[in-house]
């Protein structure tokens, strides 16, 4: 299946998406309240069957006030790629969580609230991976400051 | 709605009970930061209940050193030597993962000398981590003979390395748009006199651990993952191909010469530790083919196309590529804002990081010496894990 058809396909069984461009792949932007049922058929459709979920990671917009999350999906069975992303204010971050449909996605969204603070609804559990029980703040957060940081030469 | 996060206190403190009629009780096991099988500071907390393994909790963190956010106050060139700090067994297919990315995105071509010199280093490189893994993994199950083994060939192919790129761990070698440095003039002729070598190396490995019997016992039907379980799981890499999924970047996406070349995927038939080792062995094997036919018509032309001093912006939007590693998939994720030569934000898709947690579905059920197993077949680096 060439991109334009998986594109065209994905946006018949969820009209609310919307293509996202600047990304080298193909990729959907998907309303973080439906992403969940975005997911399950991305995963169970026998046309698409994207059973690996290859990456999950959250970038920092703290202009916009927003997160913007991003999924990296591959099917082994077809072998199509694409890219998910989901908006989820700043000021409230929830998104759900997809570890029901891909396990390892208990582990990549622990990382994503350990250091970006993304909090993942229904999640097995969530806790911090890397960094202790008792850290303050989220590094990876544009706006984050501790005492052991140093002054970037201007 | 509220989203609760949990402490690892709450779950060391969670009340433990055994199944036996007896007055026993489970019990929690440190293994690690500091133990031998971990090859680095892993922490594992096992729930045991006499010598079963009921439960596993990674507490992984400690070589964290936030590598992303360093990445985000670093050009596309200066990011490159911290590729080399994450999976350091496999330094040069990383800065090539970051190469590779970087080019595609800001359309920097490349010629046919440098990917196939791209392509017979990581081939070398994988060979070398692949037989540090057969040595580990010997000594990890009380073989010390074959440490010594994986460590004298680790050792010849870091002199060939030493040689061009002068350096053993730490290569920096691939850089957006070409290579460090050129080859040597007798490079080809050193590594074709090295793969009679290694091919008889790989025989002797097999002579050596693969038919011994206890060897077999504690590997053969230990810690059986079947293919969908493990893609589910995200592994990648060896750890997949030994659960019959013939995922392997090089095949399904071929980069650098892997187009030009003949190799097989290998694949395992049962997803056990003794899969986990022989595709291991049998990639060792595709590797010294893919090399052969390469190494003699490596082309003319310059080693790099570009100038190393020039300043790379990407284009705005998300750029990502990626690598087969000796361990998995090793992606970069780059988001560009299209005005300055460093990233807004870079992310790395460790191959470590997703295998690992297949262990918390391996290990129940087994004795916590199949737990060493395990985590042995793995082929874990930790500073790839954390990041």
């Amino acid at each position: 299946m060439d991109p334009e058809s998986l594109l065209a396909l994905v946006e018949t069984e969820h009209p609310s998406i919307r293509r996202r461009s600047h990304a080298d792949r193909p990729a959907v932007s998907v309303p973080s309240g439906e992403l969940l049922a975005v997911m399950t058929t991305l995963r169970d459709h026998a046309d698409l069957r994207f059973d690996l979920l290859l990456t999950l990671t959250a970038v920092d917009f703290p202009g916009e006030d927003r997160f913007e999350l991003l999924y990296r999906l591959y099917s082994t069975v077809h072998g199509l790629w694409l890219i998910v992303s989901s908006d989820v204010p700043r000021s409230r971050p929830v998104a759900p969580s997809v570890s029901s449909l891909w396990p390892i996605a208990e582990w990549q969204e622990r990382e994503a609230y350990d250091l970006m603070g993304v909090l993942y609804d229904n999640h097995p559990d969530l806790r911090r991976v890397f960094l202790e029980d008792d850290w303050v703040g989220y590094p990876l957060r544009k706006d984050y400051q501790d005492e052991y940081m140093l002054e970037l030469p201007k | 709605m509220t989203v609760h996060v949990r402490t690892l206190d709450e779950l060391l403190h969670a009340p433990l009970e055994a199944d036996s009629d007896l007055t026993t009780q489970e019990y929690l096991v440190n293994m690690g930061p500091q133990h031998p099988i971990a090859h680095g500071s892993l922490r594992v907390v096992v729930r045991l209940d006499g010598e079963t393994v009921k439960e596993v909790i990674p507490v992984p963190g400690y070589v964290h050193r936030g590598v992303e956010k360093m990445c985000e106050h670093l050009n596309y060139r200066q990011v490159i030597p911290y590729t080399d700090r994450l999976d350091y067994l496999s330094a040069i297919m990383n800065n090539w993962a970051v190469a590779k990315t970087v080019e595609t995105a800001a359309g920097i071509e490349t010629n046919d000398r440098i990917e196939v010199i791209r392509t017979i280093m990581a081939e070398l490189q994988r060979l070398q981590s692949h037989a540090l893994w057969w040595g580990v993994t010997g000594m990890d199950l009380g073989a010390y003979t074959a440490f010594l083994y994986g460590f004298r060939e680790r050792e010849i192919i870091g002199e060939i390395f030493e040689e061009t790129i002068g350096a053993r761990l730490t290569m920096n070698y691939i850089q957006p748009g070409g290579l460090m440095y050129d080859i040597k003039p007798d490079f080809a002729a050193k590594v074709k006199k090295l793969l009679p070598y290694l091919k008889d190396c790989v025989e002797q490995y097999e002579t050596l651990l693969s038919g011994n019997v206890i060897f077999q016992e504690r590997l053969r039907n230990v810690g059986i993952v079947d293919g969908a379980r493990a893609v589910a799981l995200g592994c990648t890499g060896p750890v997949v191909r030994a659960s019959g999924v013939p995922l392997d970047l090089r095949a399904t996406e071929p980069y650098g010469a892997y187009g030009k070349v003949q190799f097989n995927v290998v694949v395992g038939t049962v997803g056990d530790c003794w899969d986990r080792y022989y595709v291991r062995l049998e990639e060792m094997r595709e590797s010294i083919r893919i090399i052969e036919q390469l190494i003699d018509g490596i082309p003319d032309g310059p080693y790099s196309t570009i100038r190393y001093n020039v300043e790379l912006t990407l284009p705005e939007g998300i750029h990502y590529g990626q690598v087969e590693t000796a361990r998995g998939a090793f992606g970069v994720l780059i988001v560009s804002d299209g005005k300055r030569e460093i990233p807004y934000r870079l992310h790395f898709r460790s191959p470590n990081f997703n295998n690992l947690w297949v262990v918390t579905a391996m290990a129940p059920g087994w004795r916590i010496a199949d737990f060493i197993s395990i985590q042995s077949s793995l082929d874990l680096v930790i500073p790839d894990i954390d990041r």
